[in-house]
């Protein structure tokens, strides 16, 4: 693959996707007083008429969402990850069981929030999401997938819980490529068969870095973005089975429940295959510079590599 | 229809909501008697709304939040000849259109999913948005519980539409003074609802919720306001109508017996 370039933070391409979906009137974007951090400020900007603040109640938000939605708008509700899941239940009973497509996004997720310390690390979320009947999770690695996804959203005909993260990272996708991505499809970034390695959001970076460090050691490892958490794409799994033999999945999230575990689940029930899990190992997180959360955190490439050669031991 | 209309169909609903949970042996009475002559002359003083075509888009919209009393709902679709009397009687059975709480999926003429409270202001808030950008006179009648108060939610709710200076939504507080376990004394007294709403920028009106006169009046006055959200307090009696539920924590969520629907039936009659 070509080399990574400098890009913006998955929240950055969720901003100016908003922007782009404005054209449509429909579109109407709700804020939690976090529209400049999770960038649907650059939405207000242009459209304040159709930007409807809501204050810190990320509770009323999720419902005036859903009255929205029963009328006819599509909404975008955004806030960080962490307070998303202060309103669990109102997006199980008020968005999800009624099927109103209310497209929910939660920014800051993960510990690459940093400094901010373990009360705005959401490492739950995706767990938390994925057991909602008819929510679609997804979890982008970048500014330029975020755009995509977030665009795509306007045709998809369910609620929806998209998380983005706060820091910019370096692009794994460029402006042809990232047209190739599809909701609900894990998209190959690196061929490889010795190991399939399944990432999202941040981690997707550090997964392609443990790629090229395995490949010294002569293990050519198969690198998935999987951005869609749920669904999940059992078509490609089945494919990786058979073709790599083993699993390493990865994750700025906790093991337990998140994507590991969605595919830990479809792993057992279809073909049991080794799978290592690399993510937040049911702790909470703490302040710090990100680089240093993730080595302390054992979620960096190194995790990754160790991983994969253990995954490799149990084919 | 006029006031004595109102309240013969008001009477019938009630024979229709003690059956419903008699035969289902399982429902909520005492909030559904006690907010059936609201949502009655609520229906009965222009409420928009197409019996044919109940999913009309600019039908004004009634969110019930206080979704346990489901059967209060049910038997006025069914009175105005939107659900059958086969729909009502299948009341909390399997596959049936009227499900335990009142959920919008499941029923034609229902606007909201409730069961869990405290949601539907907010709901409503999201439609009276929606409705003031589509330049639309749908106006939206949202109905909570005085139990239902006690949720944050309400206030966020409350708080958002002065803010948004929402006219066209209006709530309707069934201020029975019973909840789920017991007297609201007991377990947690609001005070005085109208003058909270009142202080957080509604137009409040404080009425006797079983007086339809008074119900008809306050909704026509609620409907003129064009500039804030109205809210009216409808003091009203849990259980109204079956003397032995009434004012009964115990009828809060419990079907009467054969014997205690055959005095229900007889004091309806």
């Amino acid at each position: 693959m070509s080399a990574p370039s400098s890009g913006g933070a998955s929240r950055d391409g969720y901003g100016s996707a908003l922007l782009k979906l404005s054209k449509d009137p429909r579109v109407v974007v709700l804020e939690a007083d976090l529209g400049k951090s999770t960038k649907s400020c650059l939405f207000r900007a242009e459209h304040p008429e159709r930007t409807i603040s809501l204050g810190i109640a990320e509770q009323n938000m999720m419902l005036v969402s859903a009255g929205l939605a029963s009328s006819g708008k599509i909404p975008f509700a955004s806030t960080f990850a962490i307070f998303t899941e202060r309103a669990f239940e109102q997006v199980r009973n008020g968005i999800a069981r009624p099927g109103l497509v209310v497209h929910i996004c939660g920014s800051h997720g993960g510990i690459h929030t940093g400094t901010d310390g373990s009360s705005a690390q959401s490492i739950e979320d995706l767990a938390i999401y994925r057991t909602i009947p008819n929510l679609t999770v997804m979890h982008p690695c970048d500014d330029l997938s975020a755009e995509e996804l977030t665009l795509q959203l306007l045709d998809h005909e369910k609620p929806s819980y998209t998380r983005t993260a706060r820091n910019k990272v370096p692009r794994i996708y460029n402006y042809d490529s990232v047209k190739g991505i599809k909701i609900g499809k894990g998209n190959i970034i690196q061929e490889g068969n010795d190991v399939a390695i399944i990432a999202c959001g941040v981690m997707v970076n550090e997964a392609v870095i443990a790629a090229e460090k395995l490949m010294e050691d002569g293990v050519n490892a198969c690198v998935v973005d999987m951005h869609t958490i749920k669904p999940l794409d059992g078509e490609l799994i089945s494919r990786l089975i058979e073709q790599c033999g083993c699993f390493v999945t990865v994750e700025d999230h906790s093991i337990i429940g998140g994507l590991g575990g969605g595919i830990a689940e479809y792993l057992s029930t279809n073909k049991p295959t080794p799978l290592e899990i690399v993510g937040v190992n049911d702790r909470f997180g703490e302040s710090g510079n990100t680089e240093e959360l993730m080595v302390h955190l054992n979620i960096n490439s190194d995790s990754i590599v160790d991983a994969a050669k253990r995954a490799i031991k149990r084919k | 229809m006029n006031e004595a209309e109102l309240v013969e169909m008001a009477r019938k609903c009630r024979v229709d909501i003690v059956e419903m949970i008699h035969k289902a042996g399982a429902g909520h009475p005492g909030g559904s008697l006690s907010a059936i002559d609201l949502i009655v002359g609520l229906y009965g003083t222009g409420f928009r709304f197409k019996t044919e075509e109940p999913n009309w888009k600019d039908r004004d919209r009634f969110i019930m939040s206080k979704g346990h009393a489901s059967p209060a709902v049910y038997s006025i679709l069914h009175n105005l000849g939107v659900l059958s009397k086969n729909d009502i009687d299948g009341f909390r059975t399997l596959g049936s259109v009227c499900q335990g709480h009142v959920d919008m999926k499941w029923t034609n003429g229902v606007d909201f999913s409730a069961g869990s409270l405290g949601m539907g202001l907010s709901f409503g808030l999201g439609c009276a948005l929606a409705a003031r950008m589509d330049k639309s006179e749908r106006r939206i009648w949202v109905m909570i519980g005085d139990g239902e108060t006690q949720e944050g939610q309400i206030w966020e709710a409350a708080m958002a539409a002065d803010f948004h200076k929402v006219g066209n939504l209006n709530v309707i507080i069934d201020r029975n003074r019973i909840q789920n376990d017991d007297f609201m004394e007991v377990q947690m007294e609001i005070g005085d609802i109208g003058k909270k709403f009142n202080s957080f920028g509604w137009k409040v009106i404080e009425i006797n919720g079983h007086n339809m006169k008074e119900i008809t009046d306050a909704i026509e006055e609620a409907n003129i306001e064009q500039n804030q959200p109205c809210a009216i307090v409808a003091h009203t009696i849990k259980g109204k109508g079956v003397s032995f539920m009434e004012n009964n924590p115990g009828f809060h969520g419990k079907a009467p017996n054969d014997e205690e629907l055959r005095v229900a039936l007889e004091e309806l009659s």
